[in-house]
């Protein structure tokens, strides 16, 4: 266990490893110091296929701060789930380095340094909502009571007390999610990795659990990667929205989104006209920084 | 909040969904179990009017009446003779599973041995009970179950290494990619993921297994043997030319047949129930 994971043990204490959002924007061109998460060298990623070699990911290179929040946003086949993926150890680089807190993504795998949620929930349908939250603790060989109630303590922080003996069919798709949220900090991560965890949401649903997410990572202080498709998702959580495009999948810009610190962030940014504005950015940058052709376009 | 609001908005609908189509639902569960009854009746009112009407002798077809009667004659020996026939149905099920159950946990995690097991499997379950059972009975001797009990476990094999193989297989990519994202063995993931995932395929094949087991088992004593069984008793009252009382006995067989398949179905729907996933019972 590092320090970083222990000193997050408590959530309502404030976490030292929460770089605060003003010095956030510096650490990317820093050096890779202790307070960096993520730091992405020069990576490839090809995949061979029967139809031949797909190249996912192009000479990509990223560093994510401690406790910052970065959403990866870009058209299908950009290489934004596939990067996530490296850094999780699900696949393996074919060229270039990835670090996770200092150290390779296996090891930090191994030790349990990120939490992970998809966009499905993923949860096992024959076991309750807290036995879910519990699987992580039980394959790692924490005590039955100590894992009883750390499942306890995540449903409250998700508001899911009520449904912790429920099973997962009895709840709605964004109560789902929630619980696969609560699973992926039960190990109290310093490191969240999100692939689209509220793509299958309906609009409001959505919009309720970005303002959730907001409250616990600012609670946790735990870095966040996270994938998506929609650019005001991208703006409401992030600190900086890393905007990818496609064959090959590369990072044509990184924009930051100087807004109120993320752990701030309430529904009523949603109608500031800061939010506007950087919704406006990132739309350009997706669309290749050409504001005249941008106008119009659906911003989802 | 959030949460409350939604158990509060289920409940809502749940009592809202008050009383008159409750009602409506109850009638049709009703009619839709009074019509099979019907049909079973108005089928026995036709049997014995033709029997009657057609004046056909009781080795072609005994009517309803003379088999009722017969019955309620040899109701204790129906009785015994079903437990001993549903005990070697019970004891070859069981032994059949737990086999296919082992076989197909090891062939989803070698190839090889599942490029083993898997043709013998088809051929397992093409193998005549006719030619099995007198082979088996000379084996093992007339007075064992042993023989029957065999067959029972032989003819269960098949379809339950199938299915629980195939749940096994049924892995969901996101529930892997969890299982190595939290760096589990290879048995945590088989202990936590794999087998309870495969459960609901194991039973769908138990429920199709138990009735061909009771036929098994059945036909698997008219091969001589002990004679305490169904099917020995019904060989034994057509040769003494008591076919009504062979019919009674087939009758026995009949409901020995439907609770097994309905005990495995009750199970198979439990399982289900808890995945969140009602079978489709056919």
């Amino acid at each position: 266990m590092s320090d970083a994971r222990t000193a997050l043990d408590e959530q309502d204490a404030p976490a030292p490893v929460a770089v605060p959002a003003s010095t956030v924007t510096a650490v990317p061109d820093g050096p890779a110091g202790p307070a960096t998460a993520v730091d992405v060298r020069g990576v490839s990623k090809v995949f061979t296929t029967k139809a031949g070699t797909v190249t996912a990911l192009d000479d990509v290179h990223l560093r994510i701060a401690a406790g910052e929040f970065v959403s990866l946003i870009g058209p299908s086949g950009c290489g934004k789930s596939t990067l996530l993926r490296l850094v999780a150890d699900l696949d393996e680089p074919s060229s270039g380095e990835i670090e996770v807190f200092g150290r390779s993504p296996r090891v930090a795998r191994e030790a349990q340094d990120y939490g992970i949620a998809f966009q499905q929930a993923g949860l096992l349908p024959w076991r309750t909502v807290a036995a879910n939250v519990e699987l992580p603790l039980e394959l790692h060989g924490v005590g039955r009571r100590e894992r009883a109630a750390r499942a306890a303590d995540l449903l409250a922080l998700v508001g899911l007390t009520d449904f912790a003996r429920h099973f997962p069919h009895q709840l709605s798709g964004g109560m789902q999610q929630r619980v696969a949220i609560a699973r992926s900090l039960a190990e109290r991560p310093s490191l969240l990795l999100m692939d689209e965890p509220f793509g299958a949401l309906d609009e409001m649903t959505r919009e309720r659990m970005q303002t959730e997410l907001v409250r616990l990572c600012a609670e946790t202080g735990a870095a966040v990667v996270f994938v998506t498709h929609s650019i005001p998702e991208a703006v409401f959580l992030s600190q900086r929205v890393v905007v990818m495009s496609p064959r090959p999948g590369r990072i044509t810009q990184v924009v930051p989104v100087d807004l109120a610190r993320t752990a701030e962030r309430t529904d009523d940014l949603r109608e500031d006209a800061a939010f506007f504005a950087a919704v406006t950015a990132v739309r350009e940058a997706l669309h290749g920084g050409t504001p005249a052709t941008a106008r119009g376009v659906d911003v989802r | 909040m959030s949460a409350t609001s939604g158990t509060a908005g289920a409940a809502g609908t749940a009592v809202t969904a008050g009383t008159a189509p409750r009602r409506r639902a109850s009638l049709a569960r009703l009619g839709r179990l009074l019509a099979p009854v019907l049909l079973g009746v108005a089928v026995l009112v036709a049997w014995q009017a033709l029997v009657v009407g057609a004046d056909l002798p009781p080795y072609l077809l005994p009517s309803p009446t003379a088999i009722a009667e017969q019955l309620r004659e040899v109701v204790p020996l129906v009785w015994s003779a079903a437990l001993a026939t549903g005990a070697n149905v019970l004891v070859g099920l069981l032994v059949g599973a737990a086999t296919a159950v082992l076989a197909a946990v090891v062939a989803a995690r070698s190839r090889m041995v599942d490029g083993l097991l898997s043709p013998t499997a088809a051929a397992v379950s093409v193998m005549p009970i006719v030619a099995l059972a007198p082979a088996l009975n000379t084996l093992f001797g007339t007075t064992s179950t042993t023989p029957r009990r065999l067959v029972v476990a032989v003819v269960v094999f098949a379809p339950v290494f199938v299915t629980t193989l195939r749940g096994l297989r049924q892995v969901q990519p996101v529930h892997r990619d969890l299982m190595r994202a939290y760096a589990a063995t290879g048995a945590q993931t088989t202990r936590t993921v794999t087998i309870p995932g495969a459960l609901p395929y194991l039973f769908t094949g138990l429920r199709i297994a138990s009735s061909t087991g009771v036929i098994a088992a059945v036909v698997a004593e008219y091969f001589g043997g002990l004679q305490n069984g169904l099917g020995s008793r019904i060989t034994s009252a057509a040769a003494n030319s008591a076919y009504a009382r062979a019919w009674a006995f087939v009758l026995g067989a009949i409901v020995l047949g439907l609770v097994f398949y309905l005990a495995t179905a009750a199970v198979e729907r439990v399982v289900a129930r808890r995945h969140g996933t009602v079978p489709d019972v056919t």
